[in-house]
């Protein structure tokens, strides 16, 4: 590696020139900085401005570059010299933007102005150049798990974009739930009859297609390595293996309906009569086309009941807790079988909330049409009385415990169960339950493990140390990052699509398995060129680990939000680079601090605080860090000053790639330079998370959660080091949240941990 | 500006010494001022209301206006029909809009018709008169005659019903028209904003239902005067004389002492373009509209 | 067989009730309700009324005297988002029990509504004088004598302000061509009476 030279650049433009002392910064980056060329410039970003930058890159051989202009959110293509390292001290967001341009203002200004600019040179010496994955490989191949209309429309879309595909179906042919209807809800305008199902026309498009490769009664018996490279054995029928390599893999496992078998309140077993969604699709088929007949004796069907909600939304405890969000359109859809065949039929949707998703609205409307009656009201019980049904029930609107009586047929609508295989989590789960008092999942845990007992069938068999299937975030749903990134899993390369990941009708479905194919497509591409996929996309850092300090602690195979770390046989962690999405948690998560990227390390970072200028005790000019979140809090805090809503003068800021990339040696470090407090400003954790990286903030939490003793141990105040939830659209609060936490400095007084 | 001529049908609360005789003295007087002629459409009938259903039903309430509509058509042709009250140009409106959509409606509407030797083209637009106001004349226009202001009075533009609802003014909003504070501030007057502009004054059930009514008169007041208003004033004759004539009972329910004028648009416009107290029908208030009394008389 | 959310009267007002056929298209948001200046004085609210006549709940919604509480101020029509014109189908629906002789007997509006078409259907225009006292007189002499009297101040003050004349009393305001009239409104109660099935 050549030797170090490193260059300043400070910008004039944008006001800087009129509000700060230029020239005061040019010298604190060229003495304390200690960088090698140091340069003003009226208009940095401008073409000149570059020229400028790229001249001395080439004729003058530097390697380290600082930029004091704009944020590194701004900018990012004039300035992403991709052969060099950059740093980027904010000063005009981050300064002149975020403080009020007064005279007395004028001197805090500066002060932090300087400060930025001795970070960015401190961060800058401790960056080397990412030079990517050298064994960056990746097969153009994606695994598509499940045959239905999702699995086919991911293996079609990717094909049509020129990947190859490989469709595994456990049973012996495609088409999945949709197989079994008689009709569909609609899917295009205008949004008022039931369609012909795609399945025949899906199947025939995959069968002429030569890009995919079709494994009917076949699963995925072993899935291992990673994006670019998994490698997956599939077990057919017959007994025989395949193995199959794969870029990627899209999860489309779909659902099964509720076990009706547990209504029997609700007349399932007791009549014939009385059928789920399924069933009545079955006997719709049956029909094909001729008058649905009652099933006890064949006789005709002048009155139909549907049921809505059947053993969902049930807040017992017994069953489904939540909404399946399609079974109102199903049943608006059956209930126009009746009304097609016969105008005359009455058919009855008894709902509690109808939800109508997409353009489902349109098609509720065209039931009505048809004379399709609609009634809010809560369903007790189905009492069989020979070949009719009675449907004992509460109107809500009229306040009337009433009935239907003489019912042809009832239908419940049951809702979906998702196929995710096999729950990772349930020891965690079930230990947090029982922290909590509750000791039935424990107990269900405890059950499972007898030698002998059932065990849940896994789907893809995963190879990593984590568990073999994905993790499952609710209701036993597959993990996606379900607020910003739909596709997203905790399982790099590994995408799922449709009902397996939230309850969903068709038409979300295939919108669902498009969007995850091209989500796979990404992480294909990334892998090969050796970068990070989503969100980081493009990203040529990885961490790097020094073996000899490593203690096999397992904190980071541990803590990993995405499974990218293993063990190797020595039991020292072992990463697979396309795994890893780049977040730094394992960083944060080292107590011996062995791990590190080339441009983001405990270093960068350590540097960056410790050269802030922190003055005495007696100067009244407290020094507040903030280790922000660069995805939320960061631009929040850029938006906030682009809005010139003013913030305290005593704070830094300093952006990190999560705040579970945050280690503990930093507060550390902060503390005993004298700073008088600490802020950490992540992302919302919880079941509602937003955090990029799903664990990220959660783990910063519960490690700050033990900060308290350092503080004691230091004799501070606990209050010296706060976590916020920020959320990017804070734009007013943030700045709040700082002067806030600056008043309740001032309040508590100065650190007397300065000048040691 | 040329002379603009509309077919005009004035409802039977306009006629003379009926409940809106000043509505219609006081929207003549408006009418000479902005040069406008109006052709009364010749032996015109009631419009039915929104009262006339329980007797008269569906095609009989539609076939009056078709009558109006049929008669203005053969006398006036070439002009649009404009009617005062509100409840008139609501039915007649409703009924074109019916008939419209209703190929059978305008066949059997037809056929009642020939009974009185007439037929309904559907050739002329139904309007009401503020329409003609803000739309062929506009507030900048409507400005230029004022000759005196109404300057320093405080009035509750009350738009009420059936001139807002189902069809309204174009652009305006139902919940928040805003034409009537316009004209006000047009003529120089300050519209105060109070939160009963649309409410229903209740509409034909004050006279059945009047338990239930004047609580809706007595809100209606209430804010008005709770956001500083001297004089409410209205586009519509129902409001007009629910408003106004029940304010004594209203204050015997409710142990208020309500005394706030209720007038026209047209009688501040008279006023405001210099007409006298008479041309302005002011004569004809329940309870004297004193401040615009005042200004007349200068 | 019982009658219980079928849509036997449901059909029945699809074809007798004006703007009947919209009833099956609400979807019980409850806008209406909130939206009726008198709305706390409806045993029923629309949105109740709608649920009924889809419940088949025929006697309970003729007989009651919710429609009649209408103001026809149409708040509800132009805020109902399905856009059903609420206004006419409980004016349809009042016109329903009205003639089916279902409607409760002395109730006030009800009245009203039939006095003031009587007294324009007669001349052609509407003479307030007569409607009101009409109306003061519905339950009797004596009652009406007393009603006049509770309402003699704001009698005498329209004289007065010559927005009441006491001469209406004998003839007053009309059109011209009556039997015209008549005839015309004979039709169309007639080409009406045949299409809603009324007798």
């Amino acid at each position: 590696m050549a030797d170090m030279k490193v260059a300043a650049y400070i910008c004039q433009g944008c006001g800087l020139g009129e509000r700060l002392d230029t020239a005061a910064l040019a010298s604190v980056a060229k003495k304390e900085g200690k960088a090698a060329i140091v340069k003003e410039h009226a208009f940095l970003c401008n073409a000149d401005g570059i020229k400028m930058i790229r001249d001395d890159i080439a004729n003058e051989a530097v390697t380290h570059v600082m930029i004091g202009a704009c944020s590194r959110r701004a900018k990012t293509e004039a300035f992403g010299f991709t052969d060099v390292c950059v740093s980027r001290a904010n000063l005009r967001e981050g300064v002149i933007w975020s403080q009020p341009e007064t005279d007395e203002a004028r001197e805090t200004t500066q002060e932090m102005a300087e400060d930025y600019i001795r970070m960015g040179c401190a961060e800058v010496k401790k960056m080397t150049l990412p030079q990517g994955d050298p064994a960056a490989v990746t097969d153009r191949t994606l695994l598509v798990v499940g045959g239905g209309v999702s699995g086919m429309t991911a293996a079609l879309e990717a094909s049509k974009a020129g990947y190859k595909v490989v469709l595994v179906e456990k049973s012996g042919a495609l088409g999945g739930w949709a197989a079994k209807l008689h009709k569909r809800t609609p899917g295009k305008s205008p949004f008022k009859e039931p369609q012909e199902t795609p399945v025949a026309e899906m199947a025939a498009a995959i069968e002429a297609d030569a890009n995919i490769k079709v494994y009917l009664n076949a699963i995925t018996s072993k899935t291992g390595g990673a994006p670019g490279r998994f490698e997956i054995e599939i077990s057919t029928e017959s007994g025989a293996t395949v193995v199959e390599k794969a870029g990627a893999i899209i999860q489309a496992t779909g659902f099964e309906l509720y076990d009706a078998n547990k209504l029997p309140e609700l007349g399932y077993g007791q009549s014939a009569n009385v059928v789920d969604q399924a069933g009545l699709e079955a006997l719709a088929k049956a029909a094909k086309g001729s008058p649905i007949k009652r099933p006890s004796d064949g006789g005709e069907v002048k009155t139909v009941v549907f049921v809505q909600c059947a053993g969902q939304r049930d807040d017992s405890g017994k069953h489904l807790p939540y909404c399946s969000g399609s079974c109102c359109l199903t049943s608006v859809k059956q209930a126009m079988y009746f009304k097609e065949s016969n105008p005359d039929i009455d058919t009855v949707v008894i709902y509690s909330d109808l939800r109508m998703p997409g353009n489902g609205e349109d098609f509720y409307r065209s039931g009505q049409e048809k004379g399709v009656i609609f009634t809010k009201g809560n369903v007790s019980s189905v009492e069989a009385a020979g070949n009719q049904c009675k449907v004992n029930f509460h109107d809500v609107i009229l306040n009337d415990q009433t009935a239907i009586d003489n019912a042809d047929l009832v239908v419940l609508a049951t809702g979906q169960v998702p196929n995710s295989g096999v729950d990772i989590d349930t020891k965690l789960k079930a230990e947090i339950a029982a922290a909590g008092g509750d000791n039935s999942l424990m107990e269900a845990y405890s059950a499972s493990q007898v030698e002998g007992a059932v065990q849940p069938i896994s789907v893809l068999n995963l190879t990593y140390r984590q568990g073999p299937d994905m993790p499952q975030l609710k209701y036993g749903f597959t993990d996606s990052h379900f607020i910003c990134f739909p596709y997203e899993t905790r399982r790099t390369g590994i995408y799922s699509a449709g009902p397996v990941r939230r309850p969903m009708d068709m038409v979300q479905a295939m919108e669902d398995a498009t969007g995850a194919a091209m989500k796979a497509i990404q992480a294909i591409e990334n892998a090969g060129l050796g970068r990070a996929a989503h969100p980081r996309s493009g990203d040529l850092s990885y961490p790097i680990f020094r073996k000899e300090g490593c203690t096999q602690c397992k904190r980071c195979t541990v803590e990993c939000p995405f499974g990218a770390i293993d063990e190797d046989e020595q039991r020292f962690p072992l990463f697979n680079q396309a795994r890893c999405r780049r977040c730094g948690t394992c960083m944060g998560a080292c107590p011996v601090r062995v791990i590190s990227f080339e441009n983001y390390s405990v270093e960068t970072v350590g540097a960056q605080l410790k050269a802030v200028d922190v003055p005495d005790e007696f100067s009244e000019k407290p020094r507040i860090l903030i280790l922000a979140c660069e995805n939320d809090a960061y631009p929040a805090l850029d938006m906030a000053a682009m809005n010139r809503n003013v913030y305290s003068a005593f704070v830094r800021v300093i952006p990190v790639r999560c705040l579970g990339s945050v280690n503990t040696i930093w507060i550390n470090d902060a503390l005993s330079n004298g700073y008088d407090g600490i802020m950490m400003m992540g992302c919302k954790h919880g079941d509602d998370y937003q955090c990029h990286f799903v664990k990220g903030s959660e783990l910063a939490n519960v490690r700050m959660s033990k900060i308290g003793d350092t503080l004691k141990n230091m004799s501070l105040e606990e209050e010296r080091v706060s976590t916020f939830e920020v959320a990017i659209t804070d734009i007013e609060r943030v700045p709040q949240l700082i002067n806030d936490y600056a008043a309740l400095i001032q309040k508590i007084g100065m650190s007397p941990m300065k000048g040691f | 500006m040329a002379k603009k001529t509309y077919s005009f049908y004035p409802g039977c609360s306009s006629q003379t010494k009926a409940s809106s005789d000043n509505y219609l003295k006081s929207t003549n007087s408006m009418c000479k001022y902005l040069d406008i002629e109006l052709k009364e459409i010749p032996d015109w009938n009631c419009c039915g209301a929104s009262i006339g259903y329980a007797e008269g039903g569906e095609l009989p309430r539609i076939t009056l206006s078709a009558r109006n509509m049929a008669l203005s058509e053969q006398h006036n042709p070439g002009m649009d029909l404009v009617a005062t009250c509100a409840a008139c140009w609501l039915s007649t409106r409703e009924a074109k809009e019916r008939i419209a959509h209703s190929a059978q409606t305008l066949t059997e509407a037809n056929t009642a018709l020939a009974e009185a030797g007439l037929t309904y083209k559907g050739n002329q637009a139904a309007r009401h008169m503020a329409e003609v106001l803000v739309e062929d004349f506009g507030f900048d226009e409507l400005k230029r005659g004022v000759k005196k202001p109404l300057q320093g009075i405080k009035f509750a533009g009350y738009v009420g019903c059936q001139t807002n609802r189902p069809f309204g003014l174009a652009g305006e909003s139902f919940e928040n028209p805003k034409y009537l504070d316009n004209l006000v501030e047009a003529m120089g007057g300050e519209a105060v904003p109070y939160d009963q502009k649309v409410t229903c004054c209740g509409g034909a059930l004050a006279f059945s239902e009047p338990e239930k009514s004047q609580k809706q008169i007595k809100d209606i007041i209430e804010s008005a005067y709770d956001h500083g208003a001297e004089m409410i004033v209205t586009p519509c004759p129902l409001c007009q004389a629910n408003v106004e004539i029940y304010q004594g009972e209203v204050n015997k329910r409710f142990g208020t002492k309500f005394n706030i004028p209720v007038t026209y648009y047209s009688q501040l416009i008279t006023v405001a373009y210099g007409g006298t107290a008479a041309e302005a029908a002011l004569d004809g208030q329940l309870i004297r509209a004193t401040r615009l009394e005042e200004i007349a008389k200068k | 067989m019982s009658e219980n959310y079928r849509n036997n009267f449901l059909k029945e007002v699809e074809e007798r009730v004006e703007e009947g056929h919209w009833v099956k298209m609400c979807m019980q948001c409850g806008v209406c309700a909130g939206s009726c200046p008198l709305g706390p004085h409806w045993a029923h609210p629309p949105q109740e009324i709608f649920m009924m006549i889809r419940a088949g709940k025929r006697e309970e919604v003729l007989t009651s005297d919710s429609m009649w509480m209408c103001t026809s101020c149409y708040n509800c029509v132009v805020r109902c988002p399905r856009k059903l014109p609420i206004t006419h189908i409980m004016h349809g629906l009042a016109n329903l029990a009205y003639r089916l002789g279902l409607s409760p007997k002395n109730q006030t509006t009800q009245k009203f509504a039939s006095m003031f078409w009587n007294n324009l259907a007669q001349t052609g225009r509407v003479n307030e004088l007569k409607l009101s006292l009409g109306m003061y007189f519905k339950d009797g002499f004596a009652q009406g004598i007393k009603n006049a009297m509770a309402m003699q101040s704001v009698g005498l003050g329209m004289v007065k302000a010559k927005r009441l004349n006491p001469m209406e009393l004998f003839g007053g305001h009309g059109i011209k061509d009556k039997s015209g009239f008549h005839a015309m409104l004979k039709k169309a109660r007639e080409i009406e009476d045949r299409r809603k099935n009324f007798a």
